[in-house]
């Protein structure tokens, strides 16, 4: 068949047809903001199952919902649903004040009744609620007015900023009961910024403004977040225009795209940290072991090289946002001091200590190529050890065994910046995320659990935290930086705790 | 009865097959590391927290006891539900189902449309440097693996030309109510040719890397099969009655050539379907590759089950309705 001019021409046409059939609105004033999200959201509850304690998807509830108490982009608490709040005079009862004004989604008014109702399904253990054991620290929990009391029955010094924290949720009383558990799964409501209007499990979820929201409406009044869980996806999402605004890429895609025009970027630091657990077995019971292997680190160096820069160097459990950091706490990097202490013990270069590490591959930028420099510059002072790679599903599995190796690489989040849920569970030899079983550490961290003098309690926690770094207990890493990219139309103001928020996102 | 005894017979290996992949499938992944529960203890649960996770799992059962539990369920259409997503797992796995076989029938039709046009191009112009053409491009295509072809195009219609989308199956801002979870299809039978387009435009990209690698395959084995036909005797006669070239290819040759790369479709047509695990996960595409991605992640043990399971019972009718179409296809076969 030969090939005519006007068989061309159609051809042409229809070609030009097809190529602009549903294409990608290019951002220049911008309706309708589309957000390409790096996880997906398995369930809309925010207080039961496994997603609930999953720190990666609490953008998305916390754009529907109102957690109890407000937490601001800078970690600090603020004044949301509820007011006020405080304990008596001898911890033995709580009481919060809450917002009047507020509506649901559905236009029913929001009461001291639905915080009292969600509190007492928080703690009641047959919801499933997975942080019930500080919920069920409460009891007798009445409304009045718009006031919300309770009978302590524990005192949880972390209460209250748990209630900005994991599952810490308020859901709306008279609707969960009218449609059941599967009716507010299908048909979400909550009093947050955004009310959900379209859902596609693992494709997208489509959000409008809430214009009556206590905060004020969003700026944007139509938002779709896309689930788009390959980082290679996001950069093509970014640099076509099909999406704009990302988190979450490689840092050299992050370094490439912001220098484009019509594309920005902001990478801030977010409470997530990285650090290598160090189980008090085999070789890592002498002390001389474990404070080789910190001080041989030069946590500046992997930072620079592998992370572009884009990390801050911590050196315990807490970073400079949360309330026990310690500046003065230093574990510097000293490879003639790691050599002396090696020799102490009777290990050199020549005759190496041994040991394995695990880590995970791709988890987290650059786990895998951070744990090999770090077996690299171990491997200069006297120091050999053995990677093994492991899927996160196995960390999990053995550390609540107490089975990890001694040493193993792992990422902490702690968005209330607490330090009882940072150096606490992670080192507290009977919590089931902590494999350091010294009874130094237990005894120093026993009675701080319950210590009511809020000073005290945090100069306990940093006293722990320096004793922990004395006698290399755990090898801090690194802070975390959240890459977000934009396009010019689009101011994004990012969240410490990690998660994006587009009610904090503007027209630029 | 010959035809009905082997359609028989098959059915039986297939119910066979089948339990296998369940004993199979329920013992690996409770013997690989990752228990779900660890994956899911609050920073202060305790021994009892523990112990009331897996009660309430059902992992506190010997994997005998599990499995004789999991298998009287799934005999009466329960496969239990997800951990992760607190859903039944039929429904769930229903849902998605017809997303990954519309993904993949249309692969499917994709590449038996590209290596059948090679394949013919190669034999019209065999002996010459068109066939070498056609026999590098399918070298290099099928030496690629698809989820690289999933960048390229990515990089190609996704980036550089922004003609097709990147994620997703449908666009969000489109507000259709479908009746069945088969998109397309719906939307060809209720003739919305805007959501026709805009399917279509979503599917390209993830329906061509999965054809690419087939379509070489396909290329490869129909050209040859081309080629040694062209040298039976029949065909010579038809040369010797005057038809021209194409016509002895397409009209004489293509129908007996033809016959093995059928069986090679319908094999391959399984591991196309496979493929698209990493096809969905790079695409974003709501499939069942997609979704089985994120059950190995969360180790939501009931999920992958069912999600293998299906996958399983998709293999074996696949491959049984090919050899059941060889039969009818085959005059030698049918009547044996």
């Amino acid at each position: 068949m030969s090939l005519s001019r006007r068989s061309l021409l159609k051809t042409s046409a229809a070609a030009a047809a097809f190529a602009t059939v549903g294409l990608p609105s290019f951002a220049q004033e911008i309706d309708e903001l589309v957000i390409a999200y790096n996880v997906n959201l398995p369930s809309w509850d925010p207080t039961v199952g496994p997603s609930a304690v999953n720190p990666t998807i609490q953008g998305f509830y916390q754009s529907v919902f109102d957690l109890f108490i407000h937490q601001n982009p800078d970690l600090s608490f603020g004044s949301g649903l509820i007011t006020d709040w405080g304990w008596n005079e001898d911890n033995t009862k709580l009481w919060m004040d809450v917002r009047e004004g507020v509506t649901w989604h559905n236009g029913d008014p929001f009461t001291a009744e639905d915080v009292a109702w969600s509190l007492q399904r928080a703690a009641n253990p047959e919801t499933g609620n997975p942080i019930q054991f500080i919920w069920g620290k409460v009891d007798n929990i009445t409304a009045e007015g718009s006031r919300v009391t309770a009978d302590v029955k524990e005192f949880e010094p972390t209460f209250f900023k748990w209630m900005s924290f994991l599952t810490g949720y308020v859901l709306p009383k008279k609707y969960y009961e009218e449609v059941g558990a599967e009716g507010f799964e299908a048909a979400p409501i909550g009093t947050g910024p955004y009310m959900v209007e379209k859902f596609e499990r693992n494709a997208f979820v489509r959000l409008k403004a809430n214009e009556n929201y206590w905060g004020g409406a969003p700026e944007f009044k139509s938002v779709t977040i896309k689930f788009v869980t390959d980082a290679a996806s996001r950069v093509a999402e970014i640099e076509s225009g099909n999406s704009h605004v990302t988190l979450e890429v490689p840092y050299e895609e992050f370094d490439r795209l912001k220098a484009k025009d019509g594309i920005n970027g902001v990478a801030e630091p977010i409470s997530d940290i990285g650090m290598i657990f160090l189980n008090d077995i085999e070789v890592m019971t002498d002390p001389n072991v474990r404070k080789a292997a910190a001080h041989a680190i030069d946590k500046k160096l992997i930072i620079d090289r592998l992370l572009s820069g884009y990390g801050i160097p911590i050196d315990t459990l807490q970073t400079p946002d949360y309330t026990a950091y310690d500046e003065t706490t230093k574990v510097p990097f000293d490879p003639e001091l790691s050599k002396k202490l090696l020799a102490d013990s009777g290990y050199g270069p020549d005759n190496p200590v041994k040991f394995k590490i695990q880590t995970t591959k791709g988890f987290k930028p650059k786990d895998y190529e951070m744990i090999q420099a770090i077996v690299g510059l171990w491997r200069r002072v006297g120091i050999e050890a053995e990677i093994e790679v492991y899927e996160i599903a196995k960390h999990y599995e053995l550390r609540a065994a107490d089975t990890l190796a001694p040493a193993a690489f792992y990422n902490w989040g702690n968005s209330i910046g607490d330090p009882s849920t940072s150096t606490g569970h992670a080192m507290f030899g009977p919590s089931p995320h902590s494999v350091w079983d010294g009874q130094e550490t237990f005894d120093a961290i026993l009675p701080l659990w319950a210590e009511a003098d809020e000073e005290k309690r945090i100069e306990g926690w940093r006293a722990v935290d320096r004793l922990i770094a004395e006698n290399a207990e755990v090898i801090p890493l690194l802070q975390y930086v959240q890459p977000i990219l934009f396009v010019s139309g689009v101011k994004v103001t990012p969240h410490r705790s990690g998660a994006l928020l587009p009610h904090l996102m503007t027209r630029a | 009865m010959t035809l009905l005894r082997t359609i028989f017979l098959r059915l039986l290996t297939t119910a066979i097959t089948l339990f296998g992949v369940a004993v199979i499938v329920f013992v690996v992944i409770r013997v690989v590391p990752g228990n779900p529960i660890a994956m899911m203890l609050p920073p202060g649960a305790t021994e009892a927290d523990i112990a009331r996770l897996q009660a309430q799992y059902g992992f506190d059962k010997s994997i005998f006891d599990q499995f004789l539990i999991w298998l009287s369920g799934v005999l009466q259409g329960d496969f239990g539900t997800s951990i992760s997503l607190r859903q039944p797992v039929s429904k769930l796995v229903l849902n998605r189902l017809p997303a990954t076989l519309e993904l993949s029938i249309m692969a499917l039709l994709m590449a038996v449309l590209m290596g059948v046009t090679l394949a013919l191009i190669g034999t019209r112009f065999r002996d010459g440097k068109t066939e070498g053409v056609v026999d590098v491009t399918a070298g290099m295509a099928l030496s690629i693996p698809d989820f690289l072809w999933g960048l390229v195009l990515i990089l190609l219609f996704g980036v550089f030309w922004p003609v097709f989308h990147i994620s997703g199956r449908i666009s969000p801002a489109l507000n259709v109510d479908f009746t069945t979870n088969f998109y397309l299809f719906e939307a060809i039978a209720r003739l919305r040719f805007d959501v026709m387009a805009d399917l279509a435009a979503h599917m390209f990209m993830p329906a061509l890397a999965l054809a690419i690698p087939l379509a070489a395959i396909v290329s490869q084995l129909l050209k040859q099969s081309l080629k040694e036909t062209m040298h039976l005797d029949y065909v010579t006669l038809a040369r010797t009655k005057g038809y021209g070239e194409n016509h002895v290819i397409t009209r004489e040759a293509l129908p007996n050539a033809i016959l093995p790369t059928l069986t090679l479709v319908g094999v391959q047509f399984t591991f196309l379907i496979g493929g698209t695990v990493i096809i969905e996960r790079l695409f974003s595409y709501e499939g069942l590759g997609n979704m089985a991605i994120d059950a190995v992640i969360n180790r939501d043990l009931p999920l992958i089950q069912g999600i293998v399971i299906l996958f399983a019972m998709l293999f074996t009718l696949v491959n049984l309705a090919v050899d059941m179409l060889y039969v009818v296809l085959n005059p030698r076969l049918r009547h044996a």
